[in-house]
């Protein structure tokens, strides 16, 4: 067990084997206790001291270290974040920043809820429980809002795909992914799955659930009603994940350290399947006044929020907890990371129905207190007060701060590295050979080996999911509406320019829910960073932000919420910076939705928008040459808009039979996947430069096929955009006139062999099509 | 008619069983496992999903309870029953049908869709379906490979009690190919592939498992 914690007896240093009372600690002021190995900084400890005009007790200590931890309190990132509140209002959203999730209203009465959340540090200590009880946590979050869950999606990154620890962890962390949403019975709808050097000690694995409700639904954390009581249900409390989010999240990795596997928690998804119904149950009986979930932080986390939403205070007798391990202190039953638990305000007169429910689906239940009319968050253990604190200073008056920016020193030199100077394929061969070595890249591979481990099918709505560019869900069997959600977080570009790559983030995720042909409505974001104690670091947070919160109010569109993860780095070297962008579009009618693939011969194809010579962070330059230099593709907001109007017009009007977005690997990948996709290959010609062609990433395009190409151009001429006639659809080659003739087959081999060749072919696999080509009866 | 789907806890496809039943213009009826309630059903669906979380094995604990032990009594007088996944687990940990479900040979959870071959045309449940027609409906387990000793694989294939087989790869490493397997009187079927999610072209890979769910209407009329 990390050092400091196993401090956390009954009371600090000499006061050892007797219990740390507030009366105590007013009485011994001078008694040294481990904030430092808690996390907490002297001036932090100083604070405190103030708010409560004495020393902490242990137990106080311990929920202070936690709550004002990076993870939980933000504060780093605070005053960047202040941003995305200041956005223009947007009628769509009902629930915003500050709660468990944002709340958007998507029609005819329903409420969406969506977020996606870092589960970064546990994943790389333990690959399987780190990646489950990531998707656990964020499904709780949902659920906390009143919603049902009904679909998730991982973003997952790696070091290099060949890299002996990559082997170990994607692996594991893919597994956890599958075992936990496919044991709670949510389809896994998409994401993304990228290797880069830079992820090595820090693989980012980030997890979004989606959830839907009526309006009239929507749940709030908060504690109100003198005497109300608070109710303690799912799993018991064990010795798991304590100090998960002071340790693991909120510090940088020393690759010499100790390992850290105490602070990952273990999943249960059985438990949390029935707690989610028995939430829903309760929910739909009216039974509860305020609920949260037990996350980062546990009951420390619960009860401080709860409490300092709320209107009075609240009395907790931890004595009431049910444990796994009858030896916990009560710092560490405070602290505890025990996944699958929720707590629950619950008016006395309802507590008798609220726990038959909870019997009903065998989920334990427990009162283990109640709303004070105080201001004060008390904790009684075997009847003495070990905690007497003001519950805002514990959950939202932390410590913030206005940590040093500096551009980093390297990013002109990194800038002035054009990609342009670098060799390019000239002949056909030599273009074929490259075209070939993006599709088969890791990156650039088919994302089968990973995808079939998950369940797509559960629920019986899913209407798309990868490879589409956005996961689709019906949320109306009558009416037919649904939801398009996609996530997009290119590191290279941010690294180049972080400014400019959290738009083209968002860009992509806005592009990637349009062609679906759904309407973009709202944004979240798992912002991934290295240290904020390094000024470089911190600059490029602060980039990332403004970009982001500048071109949501391009496009209109609100912040919903979000996640910050920070100290992703080993040693001094810090990861590429990633901000994850999802986004969240409304189909009014999931019938018109829009798929990838090429499925019929004889169709045009068309590509839409502008190609510039654009290759600063490109796959190209990355898979060919191993380079990153230059400036990423231009940001132009109004041509992503114009686009996804575009789209949405020919998806409503059936003009379109397919449609893919242009991205990493440029036109190159984007034609090989919707040739692959359902095996029918193209007669294409290019015009102008083919390598610029095939490998440019400038944004905002698409390629669309259409038996009516008269019909898209004139709607394109509409939107203002520029369409260019590429071929016709049919055959089993995908051939480029004077650059390339892929034959499908041998397409196929070298971008469906890469991940089964570095993370093993199950035997069983031989003869076997993945799911979604196999031509129906 | 009335077709109930028993819900246990951790069954996750109950939803969709009761959507197959209803497009299939028969009425879904929602039985919980812990009830001894058959509601006056004439036939039952038992779901896939992950029923008491597969501890102790896939199926062992849905198969001990209350409501299960009623309809092991209906299933003997002939009412149909259908397992799909984790409930052709429990089908088998009960004792209905021959064989027992193990972890996939490659010890992955695999979901894809999958191409089957009707083998037996005229049970309760594939009455639908022409001999030997191949369909493509989805499958997803982590613990779906079909085991038997070889002697008693030799009786259930002799007994022609295969209902359902993989063609076009075997997902799973189940022995002989057997995806699904019936009672003796055919009223009794289970299988690993999920029918109830190839049932309308917006969400499944085909419509091809309707089949099952308009089947038992006329094995429920004419019994």
């Amino acid at each position: 067990m990390t050092q400091g914690l196993s401090d956390l007896g009954t009371g600090p240093g000499p006061l050892q084997h007797q219990l740390d009372t507030v009366e105590l600690a007013a009485r011994t002021p001078d008694v040294e206790q481990p904030y430092g190995e808690l996390g907490l900084k002297s001036d932090e400890y100083a604070r405190i001291t103030d708010i409560l005009g004495r020393r902490p007790t242990t137990a106080e200590l311990a929920m202070y270290s936690v709550m004002w931890s990076e993870h939980c309190s933000y504060k780093s990132s605070k005053v960047h974040l202040r941003t995305f509140g200041d956005l223009p209002r947007s009628e769509a959203l009902l629930v915003g920043i500050g709660e468990n999730a944002g709340v958007v209203d998507v029609g005819d009465g329903y409420a969406v809820t969506f977020k996606v959340e870092s589960h970064n540090h546990p994943s790389y200590v333990e690959p399987y429980q780190g990646a489950a009880t990531g998707v656990g946590g964020i499904v709780r979050d949902i659920l906390t809002m009143g919603a049902r869950p009904v679909a998730v999606m991982d973003s997952l990154r790696f070091g290099r795909a060949d890299a002996p620890d990559t082997a170990r962890v994607l692996p594991g962390v893919v597994a956890g992914v599958g075992g936990y949403g496919n044991c709670l019975g949510l389809p896994n709808i998409g994401g993304e799955l990228l290797f880069d050097e830079c992820y090595a000690g820090n693989p980012l694995v980030n997890a979004l659930c989606v959830g839907v409700m009526k309006h009239e639904d929507v749940r709030l954390a908060k504690a109100e009603g003198v005497g109300n009581k608070v109710i303690l249900f799912g799993a018991r409390t064990g010795g798991d994940g304590i100090g998960g989010v002071s340790v693991l999240a909120s510090e940088t990795f020393d690759a010499e350290g100790p390992a850290k596997r105490p602070s990952v928690q273990v999943g249960d998804p059985f438990t949390e399947k029935l707690l989610i119904e028995a939430c829903l149950e309760i929910f739909a009986a009216d039974l509860v006044t305020g609920i949260q979930d037990l996350g980062g932080a546990g009951l420390s986390c619960a009860t401080s929020e709860l409490a300092s939403a709320g209107t009075g205070g609240m009395h907790v007798d931890l004595d009431a907890v049910p444990l796994r391990d009858s030896t916990l202190t009560p710092a560490e039953i405070l602290m505890s990371e025990s996944q699958e638990r929720m707590c629950a305000i619950v008016e006395p007169g309802k507590v008798d129905a609220f726990l038959a429910v909870c019997r009903k689906w065998d989920v334990l239940a427990t009162v283990i207190g109640e709303v004070t009319d105080g201001d004060r968050l008390t904790v009684d253990w075997h009847g003495e007060r070990i905690v007497d604190v003001p519950p805002r200073t514990v959950a939202h008056e932390g410590p913030v701060y206005e940590r040093p920016v500096q551009r980093p020193a390297d990013l002109d030199d990194l800038q002035a590295d054009d990609p342009a100077a670098l060799p390019r394929p000239t002949t056909p061969e030599e273009l074929a050979a490259h075209w070939l070595a993006v599709v088969a890249s890791p990156d650039g591979a088919d994302k089968t080996w990973v995808t079939e481990q998950y369940d797509r099918y559960v629920r019986g709505n899913t209407v798309l999911a990868q490879p589409d560019d956005a996961g689709v869900v019906r949320i109306d069997e009558e009416t037919h509406r649904g939801i398009a959600l996609a996530l997009d977080g290119n590191g290279r570009y941010a690294r180049l320019d972080p400014y400019a790559g959290a738009q083209l983030n968002l860009a992509e995720a806005y592009r990637n829910v349009a062609v679906s042909g759904a309407r973009p409505l709202a944004v979240t974001n798992c912002l991934n960073f290295g240290s904020p104690e390094e000024p470089e670091v911190m600059w490029q947070f602060a980039e990332a932000v403004r970009g982001l919160a500048d071109a949501c109010r391009e496009l209109g569109l609100p912040v919903t919420g979000g996640n910050v993860s920070l100290y992703n780095q080993t040693g001094d070297v810090p990861i590429n910076p990633t901000p994850v962008i999802g986004v969240l579009g409304v189909h009014e009618d999931v019938r018109t939705r829009v798929p990838a693939g090429w499925r019929t011969a004889g169709e045009s194809v068309l590509l839409l928008g502008v190609t510039r010579p654009e290759f600063g962070g490109s796959a190209w330059a990355s898979v060919v040459h191993g380079h990153l230099g230059g400036r990423p593709p231009a940001v132009d907001l109004e041509a992503e808009r114009s686009l996804g109007e575009l789209l949405a017009a020919l998806g409503r009007g059936g003009l379109i039979t397919s449609a893919h977005d242009l991205a990493d690997g440029g036109l190159a990948q984007a034609l090989a996947e919707s040739a692959l996709r359902y095996g029918t290959g193209a007669a294409l010609r290019l015009g102008g430069d083919p390598f610029t062609a095939l490998f440019s990433e400038s944004a905002a395009r698409v390629v669309v096929t259409t038996t009516d190409a008269e019909a898209v151009r004139a709607t394109a001429e509409w939107a203002g955009v520029l369409v260019t006639e590429l071929g016709t659809t049919g055959g089993d080659v995908l051939a480029v006139d004077g650059v390339a003739e892929l034959p499908l087959a041998e397409l196929r081999a070298a971008w469906s062999a890469t991940l089964p060749a570095l993370f093993g072919t199950p035997e069983a696999t031989v003869g076997s099509v993945p799911a979604g080509t196999v031509p129906t009866s | 008619m009335r077709i109930g789907v028993i819900t246990f806890p951790g069954s996750l496809d109950d939803v969709d069983a009761a959507r197959a039943v209803r497009l299939a213009e028969a009425e879904p009826v929602a039985l919980w496992h812990a009830d001894h309630d058959l509601k006056d059903v004439d036939a039952v669906v038992l779901p896939g999903g992950f029923s008491y979380g597969d501890y102790l094995r896939a199926g062992a604990i849905a198969a001990r309870a209350p409501l299960v032990q009623d309809v092991v009594d209906r299933a003997r007088q002939g009412m149909p029953v259908l397992g799909i996944c984790n409930g052709f687990q429990v089908l088998c940990e009960a004792g209905l049908l021959p064989g027992a479900l193990t972890r996939n040979g490659h010890l992955h959870f695999r979901n894809r869709d999958q191409a089957l071959r009707i083998e037996r045309a005229d049970t309760a449940w594939t009455q639908d379906y022409e001999p030997g027609q191949r369909i493509v409906v989805p499958v997803k387990n982590g613990e779906g490979r079909y085991v038997a000793a070889p002697a008693d694989l030799d009786r259930i294939q002799g007994e022609g009690r295969v209902a359902v087989r993989y063609v076009e790869g075997n997902p799973n490493g189940s022995m002989r190919d057997i995806a699904g397997v019936t009672s003796e009187d055919g009223r009794v079927v289970g299988l690993m592939p999920h029918p109830e999610h190839a049932v309308e072209d917006l969400t499944g890979p085909s419509t091809d498992g309707l089949g099952f769910f308009t089947s038992v209407l006329k094995a429920v009329v004419s019994a």
